[in-house]
């Protein structure tokens, strides 16, 4: 019996999951509004069983007394929900107002995130730095993200860090950020964006102070080239075979935005927006064939040689 | 080449297909009877298309990284089931009903319009089958069933599908307009002598006002249709946002309709509850002014709540919160009708027919299904529901717990009626409860997927705690659920061959539809006596206890 409680614990506080302040709120309006449904829910079920087994015909006698209305009982059933709903307009507006504070004029979004058809790309205007699809913040800080997207409609959502927010071509959102713990969290875009929407999926790393500090000084590092002979190679065949036509790795001459920027990516847990774990094998077979791994990714197949993709996938498991 | 056929006039009732001449007379007619039974067929048909892309979706989603379709394959499906189910089944099934009842409810022949109604069925048709001919053009439409732009403009998707959707919603939305303003005018103007608008049967009365949702909601769909097609044929640029265009224009324009349209499906399914649940509790329906009054309350607000859809766009707080109010508060005229249905059923004399056990099972589901919509409007709460599994239970709580039941409710009401056979209520009972169950199953357990993070209209997902267990758990539910349809299927095939044969009013019932033979002749009624009272056929049989002399009474004391 304990076993059986114990798992039903689990598998509710798997679902209110909350690493936020904003979260929080959510929360506990929700909370509120499921306890509320739980007894509506009851007294409508069991007034619909009373009404089928207790009023249920045994026998035909004849008709039973016509009624049409009372007229106080249904003022009575407009006027309280009525105001049951008023109360819960008060927490909605003032959650809402806490949870979406307003920008102070000219303000800066400390992470610009610009969602593509599938994958995320993430600014920190502070640092100067560029990643794709693995966002680094600090714990317990306040963070303004700014929303936009690349193409079509996208939407920001990590359930523990709080609302969902639409990336939306020709706009920028806003939103405020903030874990309450050290983590990992996982997300995914929620609005339908095309044949990859559900292989576009979010990792927010929420470290200490220091360690979030050590990780932007990794990243602002420009990676120093190859010195073995197959990572030359590897490095020139990202520059041959148009690698660098869309990516951009600093101190090379890839330099376009059009895919993930790819300077750090092996340091990186995921890879094709969290899809797979970042590992040499993986990497392997998506460059081998992507279309096999995400199928209508903008990423074509190159058809490399067996040559050709050992020596790209040395080039890129050194840039750390 | 004459051009001019001559068909003479159905003898029969209902004329037989398999003749030439009878399959002359069904594509001819202007028989209200006629039509309504070809929406109804049309509506069954269909359903068995929408219903199977369901199950293969379902099949994708059973275990996590599936690989049973492709996701190209499991886009096009989940759109085109959207679409077939919203506009193919459940439209032409309300529609079909009203068109089958509703002149006979108000002791008319025929329909203001004959050939209006004619045309309505045979362009609803054609969008229906223009829709699956993009099959055979390169690909069913892929960009869900409210199209997004920019994701539905040329640029990101290049195929004929969208095109394609969008014709057929235009062709339907016209058939729609013309079956709305039948309804109307019909309504107005085809009463027998004595109806006064306020002893109108309620599902008259709901189909009525619903067919005003129509005429409003209808052409803001068909406006936005045309401007898509325009942006994708014409390289105009509306939803575009690189040239001045605004994605989001898209998305007021089409909520714009597609709210009110969730209470166009709604609205009729509440008539038929309305019309079932006091026959077989041997009362009349509680509250008959509350619940009229209360479907034109929603039929108010259903246009200013559009916007709760938008939550997650980022319109800004007080945007937000004007749309929760409207939200939150047109949860309390849906609320009054669960009330009185419930109140109908007290001290009556409740028989437990299976029209009657899904007319409950309306009240019970529909309840869920609105209780989670006010989830919605919580603005926060929608922050984190929006667009997850929690929508989809939703949407299916309402659309199919809601609508789809109430037309089961009315198929076993009204199908003596229209066939002259009884469904057999042995084979009917077994459908109810794997219908209740399978449902309650399949679609309760997407409340908790969307709680977990599992955003909708993804063809896979990752293998994280708990929802590989779940959707297991629904695609087997859903399974029970496709049996409890084919029951229904072999109760419809069974009954018209071995059904009972029902008198004129197989169920006692009180409104004039009854009063004619089963199936009524081609002319309805020979003569309609004098009504002067909501139930005329109480009247007939109890006239020592009239309904018009209570409701004179109270007028006379107010």
């Amino acid at each position: 019996m304990g076993r059986i409680l114990n798992s039903i614990h689990r598998f509710f506080s798997e679902m209110s999951r909350s690493s936020s302040p904003n979260e929080d709120y959510i929360n506990k309006l929700f909370l509120w509004f499921l306890l509320l449904s739980a007894i509506i829910m009851i007294i409508v079920i069991v007034a619909v069983l009373i009404g089928a087994i207790h009023y249920r015909s045994k026998r035909y006698q004849g008709e039973p007394k016509q009624i049409t209305g009372i007229k106080w009982l249904e003022i009575t059933w407009t006027i309280i929900p009525f105001l049951i709903l008023v109360i819960f307009f008060y927490f909605t507006v003032r959650f809402m107002k806490d949870i979406d504070q307003p920008v102070v004029k000219d303000q800066q979004a400390d992470i610009i995130i610009t969602a593509r058809q599938w994958w995320w790309e993430m600014q920190y205007s502070n640092y100067n730095i560029t990643t794709a699809n693995e966002l680094h913040i600090p714990v317990h800080q306040k963070l303004l993200i700014r929303v936009e997207s690349g193409d079509v409609i996208h939407d920001w959502w990590v359930p523990e860090l709080g609302r969902k927010i639409d990336a939306i071509p020709g706009t920028s959102n806003y939103s405020w950020l903030e874990a309450s713990d050290t983590g990992e969290y996982k997300g995914a875009c929620s609005e339908y964006c095309g044949t990859q929407h559900a292989g576009m999926r979010i990792l927010v790393i929420s470290e200490t102070k220091n360690e979030f500090d050590r990780w932007v000084q990794e990243q602002q590092k420009v990676p120093s080239p190859p010195v073995d002979s197959v990572g030359q190679r590897g490095m020139r065949l990202f520059s041959e075979r148009t690698c660098a036509g869309c990516h951009f790795i600093s101190g090379t001459v890839a330099v376009s935005h059009i895919g993930p920027d790819l300077t750090h990516l092996a340091s990186r847990k995921t890879l094709i927006s969290g899809v797979l774990t970042n590992t040499p094998k993986n990497l392997y077979l998506w460059l081998q064939n992507p279309q096999k791994l995400k199928e209508g990714s903008h990423m074509p197949n190159f058809i490399l040689s067996n040559n050709e993709l050992e020596a790209l996938l040395k080039y890129l498991e050194d840039l750390k | 080449m004459k051009l001019n056929i001559h068909i003479p006039e159905p003898t029969k009732p209902i004329p037989d297909i398999r003749t030439g001449e009878g399959l002359l007379q069904w594509l001819s007619t202007v028989d209200h009877k006629l039509i309504g039974i070809m929406y109804l067929c049309t509506a069954l048909l269909f359903f068995v298309l929408g219903f199977g892309e369901a199950l293969m979706m379902r099949i994708q989603l059973m275990r996590p990284l599936n690989n049973f379709l492709s996701p190209e394959a499991y886009n096009q499906l989940f759109t085109t089931h959207g679409t077939n189910m919203i506009f193919l089944v459940l439209t032409p099934m309300l529609l079909g009903f009203a068109t089958y009842s509703l002149p006979l409810m108000i002791g008319a022949n025929e329909m203001a319009f004959p050939r209006l109604n004619a045309f309505s069925y045979w362009i609803f048709l054609l969008g229906g089958l223009i829709l699956y001919a993009s099959f055979f053009a390169g690909g069913m439409p892929n960009v869900g069933w409210f199209s997004y732009a920019p994701l539905s403009e040329r640029f990101f998707s290049s195929t004929k599908g969208v095109d394609y959707w969008v014709i057929s919603l235009l062709l339907m939305g016209i058939g729609s307009v013309g079956a709305a303003l039948n309804f109307v005018v019909t309504t107005l103007t085809m009463r027998t002598k004595g109806i006064l608008m306020n002893q109108l049967p309620l599902f008259v009365w709901m189909v009525f006002v619903n067919s005003f949702l129509i005429l409003a909601a209808f052409p803001v769909l068909n406006a936005a249709l045309f401007m898509i097609l325009i942006d994708r044929q014409f390289d105009a640029h509306f939803f575009v946002s690189a040239t001045g265009g605004s994605p989001v224009m898209w998305q007021h324009l089409f909520w714009g309709f597609g709210h009110p349209e969730v209470y166009i499906l709604a609205l009729p399914a509440f008539g038929m509850v309305s019309e079932v649940i006091p026959v077989f509790s041997r009362k009349p329906i509680f509250g008959y002014e509350f619940i009229a009054a209360s479907s034109v309350a929603i039929m108010l607000l259903s246009f200013g709540v559009w916007a709760h859809h938008m939550f997650a766009v980022g319109l800004g707080t007080t945007f937000n919160a004007f749309f929760a109010a409207s939200s939150m508060l047109i949860a309390v005229p849906t609320g009054i009708k669960i009330f009185n249905w419930i109140a109908t059923m007290w001290g009556g004399s409740v028989q437990l027919k299976t029209a009657m056990l899904f007319a409950l099972a309306l009240v019970v589901n529909f309840t869920i299904g609105g209780l989670s919509g006010v989830g919605f409007s919580l603005v926060p709460v929608d922050w984190r529901l929006t667009d997850t599994y929690f929508v989809v239970a939703h949407i299916h709580y309402v659309l199919i717990g809601g609508s789809l039941t109430g037309g089961f409710a009315a198929a076993y009401y009204w199908f003596p009626k229209i066939t002259g056979r009884m469904l057999s209520e042995k084979i009917g009972k077994w459908h109810f409860w794997l219908y209740f169950i399978g449902f309650n199953c399949t679609f309760f357990v997407f409340h908790f997927l969307g709680l977990l993070g599992m955003p909708r209209r993804v063809y896979t997902y990752p293998n994280l705690p708990y929802l590989g267990t779940l959707n297991l758990f629904s695609t087997i539910s859903a399974c029970v659920f496709g049996i409890s349809f084919i029951l229904f299927f072999w109760n419809i095939f069974y009954s018209l061959r071995h059904g009972k044969i029902p008198g004129n009013n197989p169920w006692n019932a009180w409104t004039l539809e009854w009063l004619t033979s089963s199936p009524p002749q081609q002319k309805n009624f020979e003569k309609v006596p004098l009504v002067r009272s909501r139930r005329p056929l109480w009247d007939m049989l109890h006239p020592e206890n009239p309904d018009w002399k209570r409701e004179n009474k109270s007028k006379i004391k107010t």
